[in-house]
């Protein structure tokens, strides 16, 4: 579904901040339902830091309706080189973030849909949120079998997970939000949630693994469109407010200022990778060099994203001593990516002796290191 | 100024608060230079302890993940302390009063109890402390944005507890100058204006005060001047800047660079540059453009560079060498595995493509593409990044028309492109004409290449890219 905003629907927030009654319908104001017209993950996830951070919550409730392009969203304190194939995503174009709420790792795509409710601190309440939603689903299709589980997620026919939940609280407003399949990729879903990576040890929240299925596969006439429209619509209703929803365009700084540089923020590398809590890696690296298989033990400890300390276990003289340890120095203190590492990699051997044998056991190593990140 | 309730926290039931003062850092930065220089004793303030405040939804504990300060920190109201987990929920604890921390009640993993004490914080007895109510006025944010205030088509900068100042005495914001960032107002700016209203000898601010001294020559005027109206004497007080000195550990990919052109200067380089005329060759790029669209490729000027330098290269196999460590051998590299530096996020990477000497224009074309892509996506490989043997850099895509470029090890040779610039030049018939010129700024390994060898490559390179129908004989 393509989303056509007119600028007439773009209501200025800070107007209807200010004077709630201008440009809407609706006498009543205890509510608020707007829809982004972007589906850059980024953006959507800054527009729900600006709401958080600037929304006076107190007068009106927020319902917060979102669609991405292809992305891997990870909770507060999650590791992504433990939640999901990191290389896979790369060859995808499918961008990876982290969101600011806690929670584990979910996939995004268009067929998926994100709902945020947005309240104070005191009126901070899940299963009601979840509730809404399962009745909108009901009313719509009534014939499904849905229900809320204590986990506060979403199931579908007893088994089958449809809905994932988070949430993040501070000072005085809090959100709660939560994704529902609709028509995902299950295939690319399964493929990408899927961590390669051996031999983590970390502290970070870990996913709980389920099956998933789409509304969709239950009743092939239900669209993206439809659930949105009716969940805005009970949420209207239960808030006694116009059936409205106000488009807002994440990259429109007059209407949200500030929001450009929260979004910038969420792409940097040290919010996505450095804000991942310390971790350890001990593995073995099974590398084929000429007619044998080396097995070279390795251990690293990651902090911030960056690599504090690094073991490699190669057989005596292997490299050149001096070599090793200048490779181990270089490591030591750069990030835990692989991008970093072969330019690191191949920069150091412009300075090393021009030896062909030497040459290609560095960039053996080099690429088994590569391939842990 | 303000009026100040201590009060006690012994419990957590909400209690309304009359009022709140707020005080943003650079007011708690300043009163703290001026604690240094009493002689009385600093810590005399009271220890709160600052307890993890009702969750919601019944939780009674929840996982500390990550602190935001530590044991010795100042913070003031609204800072964020802490984020905890709690069942997918994160929660960021901000602190309720102004003070210093002084000890952490619980270790990153550990749990964490509602109603339990999460830090102690020493406040200062004079700044009183804040209820317990969450304040709803001020909604919590970063110390970095502010409240904007637009008045007669000029933002105003101000903190909420500036405004807040301001506010309870009567002080129209758009009439105190903001001395802060930005032109911000602060706290100090305030005081200011509120002694200046009630005749307190203070110093003027420079920015309010410093007048243009009238020319010496002008008659006096022949109406008096009011007796107010005096010329205020520019008083010579310090710009005060508040920016820090940063300080960061030279990691991952600057390391590198540190190790590779230390080497690099140990090579004696020698320079050698000219002016290259290349309306011929915009011309030609013109045409072929579209062709090489056609088939799915940008082509640049480039790659009519990188093959005129191979073509050059077979000429002077010498710049296409390497000199061993101990400077005894050199090596003749067969393949022309020619480098382009390109400019990314982390900064400068070479990778090369490989064997130019028997790849076509569009062949280079496409290759560059495929490397340009890699390497604004961070995901050139190792092969893509080593193996070079001559390097070429397009710096006058940035700018700048001559360059010192320095050599690569183990290469001998570099060459920094300048950026095209239209001038006016003169023609075989001494009439001047509109000229594409570019300058290229060699430099070389002098302990094996030698001036004159330099200049006749440079003059074939030139030649070639000059008239690139010449590069047609030559061809392989």
């Amino acid at each position: 579904m393509v989303l056509q905003p007119s600028l007439k629907n773009c209501l200025r927030l800070s107007c209807v901040l200010r004077t709630p009654k201008a440009g809407f319908r609706s006498t009543d104001c205890g509510a608020l339902i707007i829809q982004s017209v972007s589906n850059d993950v980024y953006q959507n996830l800054a527009v729900e830091d600006w709401i958080h951070d600037h929304m006076d919550l107190e007068k009106r409730q927020v319902l917060f309706l979102w669609r991405n392009s292809p992305a891997v969203v990870i909770g507060r304190h999650q590791n992504p080189w433990q939640e999901c194939n990191l290389r896979l995503l790369r060859q995808k174009n499918i961008k990876l973030a982290r969101r600011r709420s806690g929670g584990g790792t979910v996939y995004h795509d268009l067929g998926n849909i994100n709902l945020t409710f947005f309240t104070t601190r005191k009126k901070y309440e899940r299963m009601e949120n979840l509730k809404l939603v399962v009745k909108a689903l009901k009313a719509l299709r009534p014939q499904l079998d849905i229900h809320v589980t204590d986990r506060y997620d979403i199931l579908l026919d007893r088994h089958y997970k449809i809905s994932g939940t988070a949430a993040k609280l501070g000072g005085t407003s809090a959100y709660h939000h939560c994704t529902l399949l609709c028509n995902a990729d299950k295939f690319v879903l399964s493929s990408v949630l899927k961590s390669p990576y051996k031999g983590l040890k970390s502290n970070a929240t870990p996913s709980v693994p389920a099956s998933v299925k789409n509304l969709f596969e239950e009743d092939p006439t239900l669209t993206s469109e439809m659930l949105l429209d009716a969940i805005a619509k009970e949420y209207s209703t239960q808030h006694q407010i116009d059936h409205h929803i106000t488009l807002i365009n994440p990259a429109d700084e007059t209407l949200l200022p500030g929001i450009n540089n929260k979004t910038k923020e969420l792409q940097t590398w040290e919010w996505v990778y450095g804000k991942t809590p310390k971790f350890s890696i001990s593995t073995c690296l099974n590398m084929a060099y000429k007619d044998s298989v080396l097995d070279v033990k390795v251990n690293m400890d990651v902090k911030h994203g960056r690599i504090e300390v690094c073991n490699i276990d190669l057989p005596e003289q292997w490299l050149p001593p001096a070599l090793y340890s200048e490779l181990v120095k270089s490591l030591t203190g750069s990030k835990f990516c692989p991008d970093e590492t072969t330019t690191l990699a191949t920069t150091l051997l412009r300075v090393c002796p021009q030896d062909d044998e030497l040459h290609s056991r560095w960039n053996l190593l080099c690429e088994n290191m590569i391939m842990l990140m | 100024v303000c009026i100040h309730r201590v009060r006690s926290c012994s419990s957590i039931r909400i209690i309304k608060s009359k009022y709140v003062c707020v005080f943003d850092k650079s007011a708690l930065k300043f009163s703290h230079q001026q604690r240094l220089f009493r002689t009385s004793a600093v810590s005399c303030g009271q220890i709160v302890q600052f307890k993890l405040s009702d969750i919601g939804e019944g939780i009674t504990e929840v996982t500390v993940k990550e602190w935001y300060i530590k044991e010795g920190d100042s913070v003031s109201q609204f800072d964020s302390i802490c984020e905890v987990q709690s069942d997918k929920a994160s929660v960021t604890i901000t602190s309720r009063y102004d003070g210093v921390i002084r000890k952490l009640h619980y270790s990153i993993d550990d749990i964490a109890l509602v109603g339990k004490p999460l830090v102690d914080i020493e406040i200062d007895a004079s700044k009183g402390v804040a209820s317990e109510e969450d304040v709803v006025e001020t909604p919590p944010m970063s110390h970095e944005e502010h409240t904007h205030q637009e008045i007669k088509g000029h933002k105003t900068l101000a903190t909420p507890a500036v405004r807040r100042l301001a506010m309870e005495n009567n002080i129209k914001l758009s009439e105190v100058v903001g001395t802060g960032k930005d032109n911000r107002i602060l706290k100090e700016d305030i005081l200011n204006y509120l002694a200046k209203q009630t005749g307190a000898i203070l110093p003027p601010s420079p920015k309010a005060e410093i007048v243009p001294p009238l020319p010496k020559s002008e008659t006096v005027p022949a109406a008096p001047k009011d007796k107010a109206h005096k010329i205020p004497v520019p008083v010579s007080r310090p710009i005060v800047f508040s920016g820090k000195d940063k300080t960061e550990p030279v990691t991952g990919f600057q390391k590198a660079m540190v190790k590779t052109m230390s080497a690099a200067l140990k090579i004696p380089h020698f320079g050698y540059c000219d002016e290259i005329d290349l309306t011929q060759l915009v011309q030609l790029r013109e045409e072929l453009k579209p062709l090489a669209e056609i088939r799915g490729v940008k082509l640049s000027f480039m790659p009519f560079f990188i093959k005129a330098a191979s073509l050059g290269l077979l000429q002077y196999p010498i710049l296409n060498a390497s000199l061993d460590e101990k400077c005894q051998n050199v090596t003749y590299k067969a393949s022309h595995n020619i480098g382009v530096a390109m400019d990314t996020e982390q900064g400068l990477i070479v990778p090369n493509v490989k064997n130019v000497q028997v790849c076509s224009v569009f062949d280079i074309a496409a290759e560059l593409n495929r490397l340009q892509s890699l390497g604004s996506a961070g995901q050139l490989g190792t092969s893509d990044l080593t193996g070079g043997t001559f390097t070429l850099s397009n710096i006058g895509t940035i700018g700048g028309t001559y360059a010192k470029p320095v050599i690569l090890p183990p290469e001998v040779a570099i060459g920094a492109l300048g950026k095209i610039q239209v001038v006016p030049r003169f023609n075989g018939k001494g009439e001047v004409f509109k000229a594409q010129i570019m300058n290229v700024s060699w430099s070389a390994d002098h302990r094996i290449i030698d001036g004159a060898t330099m200049a006749r490559f440079s003059n074939l390179w030139k030649s070639y890219v000059e008239n690139p129908a010449s590069m047609l004989l030559d061809l392989k």
